[in-house]
């Protein structure tokens, strides 16, 4: 069941100068979170930011009642979220938006670009509990852009590109060796810019591999009402906010 | 307690707090945050006769105090509605409001006649204020003669209770609120969302994929009050506020200028809470006040 709920600040960790793990903590029991939901995060004490924010939730810790994202600046709102006094509350609608579906493969492919990475660690989680072999590739146009690999290299093995050569491969993710042997995955999981995204599901959609696609369209109310976050089906328009933010890259109209 | 009950021709609302239409989906959408059951009445997602896919994505941008929307009436069409969506909802204990859409005077009577014949359903908002569709919406509102017309061809087909919703981008509101009371409207809600425009400097391009949309929000408020008051004093029909309600307070101010019920839409998307709370806060308003019925202040507006 989606709720609107209290949390508190409870602490930072700053990766780089604009991404940072932000984790708050509620006096109330965490609802049941999946890998790939999101939550709409009223950002407090700033009249410049109208609406909510959707975040994906990066970890949940039920025991410890806290959760944690993964946000990296974009704007206003991301900025100031990273500015809060410890305790200060931050008020969430959670768990949104469908999840990733995790069944039946033996060796998957998680590709992911910017803050993109953030829906990863409780979809490897799960991937890790029903023994799938999990593969990560993130890219970023530098290495201080890469983050949280070792976090990631406890659920998988990490391959790294950049765009500059400062880490890892030179060039876009879709250039990376690892699609030299894309047969050898049967599942794709993608979550980054749309260019990323598309050129990552054409090589899917070209070597007959599911991918899975986790899509960022701006939202107004995150809860199914409004009809502002739709994204071009197979079957019509529909909302990233519910019916997504995961797709199978197939219903896109953008495969087509 | 004050009776919070008010009438708009047959129509009651337990309380004068409403939910606007496009802001609300279904109500279904809000059953997790609160009881529906609590509301005076839910204005239900705009519906046309054939199903609409709406405009493309990008279909917002934030703005200061405010949000575009250029969604475009997406919908299923009101046969879908009528026969998959309206019996999940028909047995709550509120108001369902349809909001009429269409692109000809045709369509739009065909939706009302259809909606005419529908148990429980005691009355319908005409839309003729959408700002977001080529053809129909606004241009049936922004010119009285028009306006008249749809009022008119739909006042036939409809006998329950007709609200035409006006919108805010016409020179004289009050000109086109007179015509729709002579061609039948039971009331008037005001109003609709302001035509408006984002450009993202960065790109040079127009936010929106409609390059104008619909201003709603507090940015608005202001300007939707003094519309409600100037048209409160030039029709002797209820009217029905909207634009930018946030709180009880403003939703009070809309009251004391005129409005017999109020719509909160926008607010909607920041506090899916919030329309409870606004009930809530009138309560207290009334207890406050001494307020016997909260009628007592629809038009209450002191003089300077
Ligand atoms: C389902 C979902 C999950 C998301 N998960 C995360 C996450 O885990 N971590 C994270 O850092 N970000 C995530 N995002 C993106 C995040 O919501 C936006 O970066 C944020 O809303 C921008 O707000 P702002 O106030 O900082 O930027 P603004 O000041 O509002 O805008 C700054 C710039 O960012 C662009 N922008 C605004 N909203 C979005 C958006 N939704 N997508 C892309 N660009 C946008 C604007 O066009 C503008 O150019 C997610 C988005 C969605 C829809
Ligand atoms: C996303 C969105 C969709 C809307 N869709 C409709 C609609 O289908 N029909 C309609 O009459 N008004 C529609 N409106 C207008 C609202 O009902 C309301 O008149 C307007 O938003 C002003 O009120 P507010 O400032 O409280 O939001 C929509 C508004 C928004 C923000
Ligand atoms: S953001 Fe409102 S419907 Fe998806």
């Amino acid at each position: 069941m989606k709720k609107i709920q209290d949390f508190r600040v409870k602490e930072y960790r700053w990766l780089n100068e604009t991404g940072y793990l932000l984790t708050l903590y509620s006096d109330l029991k965490i609802e049941p979170v999946l890998p790939g939901n999101f939550a709409e995060i009223q950002v407090p004490g700033t009249p410049e930011v109208f609406l909510r924010r959707p975040i994906s939730v990066f970890d949940a810790d039920y025991e410890n009642r806290s959760i944690t994202f993964y946000i990296k600046v974009a704007g206003k709102g991301t900025k100031k979220l990273g500015e809060l006094n410890q305790g200060t509350i931050v008020n969430i609608i959670y768990p949104l938006g469908n999840s990733f579906t995790v069944n039946g493969s033996k060796n998957v492919l998680v590709v992911g670009g910017g803050s993109g990475i953030a829906p990863f660690v409780l979809l490897a989680d799960e991937l890790k509990k029903k023994n799938i072999k999990t593969t990560f590739l993130f890219g970023a146009r530098t290495k201080k852009e890469i983050v949280l690999t070792r976090e990631f290299g406890r659920l998988g093995k990490v391959w790294v590109t950049t765009e500059d050569g400062s880490l890892g491969e030179q060039g876009l993710v879709t250039q990376h060796t690892v699609f030299k042997d894309i047969l050898t995955f049967d599942k794709i999981y993608s979550c980054g810019s749309d260019p990323m995204m598309k050129a990552v599901a054409k090589i899917a959609g070209e070597n007959r591999i599911d991918c899975e696609v986790s899509l960022e369209n701006m939202m107004a109310c995150g809860i199914g009402a409004c009809l502002c976050c739709v994204t071009e089906t197979t079957s019509g328009n529909k909302c990233v906010c519910t019916d997504g933010p995961v797709f199978n890259s197939k219903e896109l109209a953008w495969q087509i | 307690m004050a009776d919070l009950t008010v009438k708009i021709k047959d129509l009651v609302l337990k309380n004068p707090v409403t939910t606007a239409s496009g802001t609300f989906g279904f109500g279904e959408e809000f059953a997790d945050f609160i009881d529906l059951n609590l509301l005076g009445g839910i204005f239900v997602k705009g519906l046309t006769l054939k199903p609409r896919e709406g405009n493309d994505y990008p279909r917002m941008a934030e703005t200061a105090s405010g949000m575009l929307n250029a969604v475009g009436l997406q919908n299923k069409g009101i046969g879908y509605f009528i026969s998959d969506i309206y019996p999940r909802i028909k047995d709550l204990d509120t108001e369902i409001i349809p909001n009429v859409n269409g692109s000809t005077i045709e369509e739009y009577v065909e939706v009302a006649e259809k909606l005419n014949e529908v148990e429980g359903i005691n009355a319908i908002e005409l839309n003729i204020s959408c700002p977001n569709v080529k053809e129909g919406g606004m241009a049936f509102g922004v010119s009285c003669p028009s306006a008249i017309a749809v009022t008119d061809a739909i006042r036939k087909v409809y006998d329950k209770t007709l609200i035409v919703k006006l919108t805010p981008n016409v020179t004289d509101i009050t000109e086109i609120a007179k015509g729709v009371e002579v061609a039948g409207a039971d009331a008037v809600s005001l109003v609709n969302t302001f035509l408006a425009m984002a450009i993202d400097s960065k790109t040079r391009k127009p936010v929106l994929s409609t390059v104008t949309g619909g201003l709603s929000g507090p940015a608005i408020k202001p300007i939707a009050l003094r519309m409600v008051w100037q048209v409160y004093h030039a029709v002797k029909i209820p009217v029905i506020g909207i634009g930018g309600i946030m709180n009880a307070t403003d939703a009070i101010e809309f009251m004391l200028a005129g409005a017999t019920a109020i719509q909160v839409g926008t607010a909607n998307f920041i506090d899916p809470q919030v329309s409870v709370k606004i009930i809530e806060g009138i309560e207290a308003y009334c207890k406050e006040h001494n307020i016997s019925s909260v009628s007592e202040l629809t038009g209450a507006l002191e003089n300077r």
